[in-house]
């Protein structure tokens, strides 16, 4: 029952109905113009055919007078056919002709009239004719008609023809209806059910796809495509809550264990001040955690104009790169620096100076020592350069050090992923997905490269983009 | 730092108590409003060195809080407090008319410093200085040089700037991120503390030849340049 109510109330269904309808209309239109058209031509002729025959007639009269009218008249009624005659004195009394009975008054109507007879044979009752009387000297009427049962038929045919077809458009309206409200259904019905099943927590189920590309697959599709997207999203977000749990706990026990260490009673002040002091630090150092967190989570939902200007990246590299310059030379790296100028691009320049900032701490931290073999000159070197490369602006960032072996590479840019060797240096794991999630969110894109030995990070930015896309690019295969 | 009338515009009774108790300690007087309104209304009499304002505020939006201030042509410095931190919200803040931004959580030391900060700054409009004097070190603006005992100290450009900043807030505290906002432009973490390197590689340029250090480095706050023969 429910499922009748639903096919009854789809939108299919109704359409497909109104639709059959209204052809059901135009076809009646159609064959009633025709009927209209047909009965008129047989008016017409009939009307002809009695003019002919008045003529005729009239000549007769003229030649020979009402006997001779008599004589021919009824000569002509005897023949068959659908002529209709009438010879009436001036009582009205028939003198000759082949029409048995008319209605009262018709013959005292001059011209031509469409009037119901009755003929002398009995088996044909309820005849109508179309005929014209005319008054001739001394009384006398003549009547010359012809019969309307061939105009009657194809009438007939033509109401019996508009009942068929609107009968034919009514079944076919109705399983037409059904068929499409069915089908139709079925695939929504199946798209609800996928809905449902996500929503019910299953995020890798999908809308199904027919393969006829109509609409509703288009729709389909992109709705895949945004599921896509929201599980690729959900993805991260767990990823970052999960690292979050599991990379915070860490600082926050050692935050808690210097709390602790102050209140202790016995320490003395100088310990108590301390502990407190280590206390700021720890949570400072968490705040800043927070703040590359919030920051990736904000790059990667895409771009506000508020912080966007026009900027040469150039000038933003080669400042950066002077920032860091005495912390490398703390280090022992020397950090060499080419930057051209006028690599105008469109972005959040603060953005870009941290990306660009984080790529070059992290060369000056892991970049310096622990290289295998010491390069020739004695001492580590860091190129950073910054140039035009087509359309883009390509950032490099090349160290000496260890590098990264190439399989850990496409791990490295994801949060918190701190990888060995790392472990025992300061820093959070944030600061290369902070720089990816940057770069993606104007629409560039970072790799991590071998710079034989060390490691090269390469950044490539869209130049002179007029307005970097609104949100990271959705993922390449979109589910099918 | 000569006492300085501050006007705390926060919602929250926790935070607005403890900001109220630490710039009296620091030496200053202070009146706090809970709300917009109220502190629209306070703001408008006028005399106050700087106004801390919260972003989010109730009756009236920290924001529109300082816009109408502007229109009324109260050019009161004000210290804009979020706990939105992000790049964006500073662009959104400055432009509404503040004059600096903190995200929350603060160190109180960058609030202080940042405070003062704003209560010397030269009136809109005010000639700068061509030359700044501090004990037997002079920097002169115009001809990019630097002497200390009339002996020429040669500095890189951004060492200049520095050393710039610095003096413009001479006997002040100026915290890192101040440095890094106001020499380099930038308001980014820059994860290791570069500005310290920065800040030792300018002190060997123009303490180390000379008996009394100028430029200190106070714990837990910043850096502060002061006369040290004094």
């Amino acid at each position: 029952m429910t499922a009748l109510v639903k096919l009854f109330r789809a939108t299919a269904f109704k359409l497909t109905l109104a639709i059959l309808g209204l052809s059901a209309v135009g076809a009646a239109l159609v064959l009633g113009v025709v009927a209209w058209q047909v009965v008129t031509l047989i008016d017409d002729e009939t009307r002809q055919t009695i003019e002919a025959e008045a003529k005729g007639l009239a000549e007769q009269y003229d030649v020979g007078g009402v006997r001779r009218l008599g004589a021919i008249v009824e000569a002509r009624s005897r023949q068959p056919g659908s002529s209709l005659y009438l010879l009436t004195d001036s009582a009205g009394e028939p003198l000759a002709g082949n029409v048995a009975q008319l209605p009262p008054g018709v013959l005292d109507r001059a011209g031509v009239v469409d009037t119901p007879y009755e003929t002398s044979d009995e088996s044909a009752s309820g005849r109508r004719a179309l005929a014209r009387i005319f008054l001739l000297p001394g009384g006398f009427h003549l009547l010359v008609g012809r019969d309307l049962s061939d105009r009657a038929r194809i009438g007939a045919v033509m109401i019996r023809a508009m009942a068929v077809s609107l009968a034919f458009f009514a079944a076919l309206a109705a399983l037409g209806a059904l068929f499409v409200a069915r089908r139709v259904l079925r695939r929504i019905d199946a798209m609800n059910l996928s809905a449902r099943a996500i929503m019910a927590g299953d995020m890798t189920r999908r809308l199904p796809v027919s393969g006829s590309d109509d609409e509703l697959d288009r729709l389909a599709r992109g709705l895949n495509e945004m599921l896509a997207r929201i599980a690729d999203l959900m993805a991260g977000m767990r990823e970052v809550s999960d690292n979050i749990a599991h990379d915070l706990r860490t600082p926050l026990t050692r935050l808690r264990n210097h709390a602790e260490e102050a209140l202790r009673g016995d320490a003395d002040p100088a310990a108590t001040r301390a502990a407190l002091e280590r206390t700021i630090e720890e949570s400072d150092g968490l705040i800043r955690i927070f703040n590359a967190l919030l920051m990736i989570a904000r790059a990667e939902a895409g771009a506000d104009s508020a912080g966007m200007s026009a900027f040469d990246v150039g000038e933003t590299v080669a400042s950066v790169a002077e920032l860091y310059e005495p912390l490398a030379e703390e280090y022992g790296v020397a950090l060499e620096v080419e930057a051209a100028r006028g690599l105008t691009i469109v972005g959040n320049r603060e953005l870009i100076g941290q990306a660009v900032a984080n790529l070059i701490d992290n060369a000056v931290k892991y970049g310096a020592g622990e290289a295998k073999e010491p390069p020739a000159t004695g001492k580590a070197k860091i190129a950073v350069t910054a140039r035009r490369d087509g359309e883009n602006v390509r950032i490099e960032v090349a160290d000496h050090g260890p590098g990264i072996p190439a399989a850990d590479r496409a791990r490295a840019i994801d949060r918190f992923v701190r990888l060995e060797g790392a472990r025992s240096r300061p820093g959070s794991g944030l600061g290369l997905s902070l720089a990816a999630a940057v770069m993606r969110m104007h629409g560039g894109a970072v790799r991590l490269d071998d710079n034989a030995p060390g490691l090269k990070v390469a950044v490539t930015l869209p130049a002179g983009a007029p307005a970097p896309p609104a949100l990271p690019s959705p993922p390449a295969k979109a589910a099918a | 730092m000569s006492p300085m009338r501050i006007l705390i515009i926060e919602d929250d009774r926790d935070a607005a108590a403890y900001l109220v108790k630490a710039f009296r300690e620091a030496g200053h007087s202070v009146d706090h409003a809970a709300d917009g309104v109220g502190g629209y209304d306070l703001a408008q009499e006028g005399g106050y060195d700087v106004a801390i304002v919260d972003r989010m505020l109730p009756k009236m939006d920290g924001l529109a809080l300082i816009g109408a201030l502007r229109a009324q042509k109260i050019e009161t410095p004000a210290l804009i407090l979020s706990a939105l931190g992000q790049v964006d919200d500073r662009v959104k803040g400055l432009r509404a008319g503040g004059d600096d931004y903190l995200a929350k959580p603060y160190a109180f030391s960058e609030l202080l410093a940042r405070v003062e900060a704003l209560a010397r700054r030269r009136p809109k409009g005010a000639p700068e200085e061509t030359q700044y004097r501090l004990g037997d070190l002079t920097l002169d603006r115009l001809s990019h040089k630097v002497t200390r005992a009339g002996e020429e100290i040669a500095l890189q450009p951004r060492e200049f700037r520095l050393l710039e900043y610095l003096l413009q807030n001479a006997g002040k505290v100026v915290t890192r991120t101040m440095l890094l906002e106001r020499v380099w432009d930038y308001h980014f973490d820059p994860q290791t503390n570069v500005i310290d390197v920065h800040v030792s590689r300018l002190r060997a340029k123009i303490d180390r030849d000379f008996d009394a250090p100028m430029l200190h480095t106070v714990r837990g706050a910043g850096y502060m340049i002061r006369d040290g023969a004094r």
